[in-house]
């Protein structure tokens, strides 16, 4: 058990390590794709807390990207300082899921999962449906930032890895903490935790919230990043698919399983980009099938699974 | 009158709707499996219809026999191979395998038939029909009514065949069916590939009325869910109300907001209602 600890603390140093290092020895490549793993990242861990440990299977994920983009760039086209409008876009993403949990966290299994689903395709069309405000369907232009394309590169790693910071670090505290286990009983068996004492309703608001307002925050961020957003991109079903895949991928209801899981699938998907552009799609549709066949619970139970073996022989 | 209009468009459009659905319910009410597939589903048999009207000269509405009986052959092959294997996982699991499976399919196409819109224009289109005030398109009609047909015949399949009996079966109780000697997971991969064929055949039938493309898969899809659960999910009359609803809601309301919101309301439909009654219109309660 200490020596876990030990080795937890060290992969840490090292994270913070190489976070730190990053910036002065990587090109703004490097840097594009540390901040699209820090996104990924945060993505992922945001729908650990409720796909992960509350194993309800949501696909809103998206939606609040969307609406936390759209928040966002509309209000920095106002004139609304930076680093507001991305609060307030992480803000407004989690009011939403507040009232939206509501309305659908009573639903289980398939109902919630296509009531969650269903929740960016009406945001898409409110958006396509108001151009005066949001620009509708032809997208809308932020106003750039007065710095160079390097400062630009650093400044926006340095902004995503914070917000994966403090990410983390409610994950932790949630993990370690009571309403983490609560999540957990809810998981194993949702009547039983009722009654038994566990405010089911406002736990999982609790998670469907916390998996909504980093989400809606990294949307802003991705708003000023790339300086133009349109409803089809910020409420891709993709967005609501890939952190589900990269929490498969790492591990469900685990710490490090969505960071790992950013890693790999950014890593995959610069390799499919490369090699196959016309049948990326098909190759990301590949690795799913793949995953789900042969590795349902993840790369860290593999590595849990091997360090067990050893520590047995 | 133009009410009347609305009416005949809504239930024309109704009728359409439930052949889309029908497959759909069927898979999820007996595998408990959100086939996201059925969507590319349709657009393939779409083009098969397409292809076959092109270079054979084979009508659409008999392409559906070529259409439903490769969708079949595909859609059991699928469930044999991959989805089998995890038909009874948490719904995460299968609707994950379903997704991937569909970005292979959907990009396949793309890659092979391009993202242009083709458009099947049939050379002798059948008379309009004409009551009155109201006008409706023969081929769009006669469409309609073979896709009624066909989910009548589902249901009937599904009440008086022996295969039909066993599907029920497993859609009821998936053990007590296996201990009378069903063999579930060929019962599965029948259902499967029965849900494909509907598809298949729909999108035959949907060639001559919308414009044929890859990236429509998801519009009928969402059609898919939306009349699943208004109807209520795995029963073949729910498909008839529920695409029936649907149809009428669009049409109606369609006219009365707008084209352009018409999504929007069948969409804020969809969550008003799994709010109030997931269980949808004709659904009986314990399949939520």
């Amino acid at each position: 058990m200490t020596r876990n600890v030990i080795t937890t603390w060290i992969a840490f140093a090292v994270g913070i390590a190489l976070c730190a290092v990053l910036p002065i020895f990587g090109g703004n490549y490097t840097l594009r794709l540390a901040t699209t793993v820090a996104m990924y990242a945060v993505l992922a861990q945001s729908w650990n807390f409720i796909g992960g440990l509350a194993a309800y299977p949501s696909f809103a994920t998206a939606a609040f990207f969307g609406l936390g983009a759209y928040i966002s760039a509309v209000l920095q086209t106002k004139g609304v300082p930076l680093y507001w409008t991305w609060v307030l876009g992480g803000l407004g993403a989690a009011l939403f899921a507040a009232f939206l949990g509501g309305a659908i966290l009573h639903l289980r299994g398939h109902y919630f999962a296509i009531a969650s689903l269903v929740v960016a395709e009406v945001l898409r069309e409110l958006i396509n449906t108001t151009p005066d405000l949001t620009g509708g369907g032809m997208g809308l232009n932020v106003p750039a930032l007065k710095m160079s394309v390097g400062e630009q590169a650093q400044f926006f790693y340095h902004a995503m890895l914070a917000l994966f910071a403090i990410s983390l670090a409610t994950a932790i505290f949630v993990h370690r903490g009571k309403s983490g286990f609560a999540l957990q009983c809810i998981k194993q068996n949702e009547d039983a935790a009722s009654i038994l004492g566990v405010n089911a309703y406002a736990y999982k608001s609790l998670a469907f919230v916390l998996s909504a307002v980093f989400v809606g925050a990294a949307g802003g961020m991705y708003a000023t990043w790339t300086r133009y957003i349109d409803p089809t991109d910020v409420f891709d079903v993709l967005l609501s698919v890939k952190p589900l895949v990269m929490v498969l991928l790492g591990g469900v209801g685990t710490l490090l399983g969505p960071v790992v899981g950013a890693f790999i699938l950014l890593a995959l998907e610069e390799v499919v980009w490369r090699n196959f552009l016309t049948m990326h799609a098909a190759a990301l549709g590949v690795i799913i099938v793949a995953l789900v066949l042969y590795l349902p619970n993840g790369l860290m139970s593999l590595v849990r699974e091997i360090a067990r073996r050893r520590g047995r022989a | 009158m133009i009410y009347l209009q609305l009416l005949a468009n809504g239930i024309v459009l109704g009728g359409l709707y439930a052949a889309i659905a029908a497959g759909f319910s069927l898979v999820w009410g007996v595998l408990n499996v959100i086939n996201i597939l059925h969507g590319s589903f349709i657009v393939l048999g779409s083009y098969i219809a397409f292809f076959l009207y092109a270079y054979a000269g084979l009508h659409p509405f008999l392409a559906i026999v070529p259409a439903g009986i490769v969708l079949f052959a595909l859609g059991w092959a699928l469930q044999t191979v991959f989805i089998n294997r995890v038909v009874t996982a948490p719904v995460l699991i299968t609707l994950t395998l379903t997704f991937g499976l569909d970005l292979v399919l959907n990009n396949a196409m793309l890659v092979a038939f391009t993202a242009d819109y083709r458009k099947v224009n049939l050379a002798t289109p059948l008379p309009a029909l004409e009551l009155g005030s109201v006008f409706i398109p023969g081929d769009k009609l006669a469409a309609m009514v073979l896709a009624v047909a066909l989910t009548y015949g589902l249901y009937r399949l599904l009440g008086d065949s022996n295969v039909g009996r066993a599907i029920v079966a497993v859609r009821m109780d998936r053990e007590a069916a296996s201990l009378m000697g069903v063999e579930v997971k060929q019962i599965n991969a029948i259902t499967f590939g029965i849900g494909a064929l509907m598809a298949g055949a729909a999108g035959a039938l949907l060639s001559i009325i919308y414009p044929i493309s890859p990236i429509n898969s998801t519009l009928f899809l969402g059609k898919a869910f939306v009349v699943c659960v208004l109807g209520g999910l795995g029963s073949v009359p729910g498909a008839l109300v529920g695409g029936l609803a649907l149809g009428l809601l669009e049409s109606l309301g369609g006219y009365a907001l707008g084209p352009e919101h018409s999504v929007t309301l069948s969409f804020s439909l969809l969550l008003l209602l799994l709010f109030v009654r997931p269980s949808g219109l004709l659904g009986r309660r314990g399949y939520e």
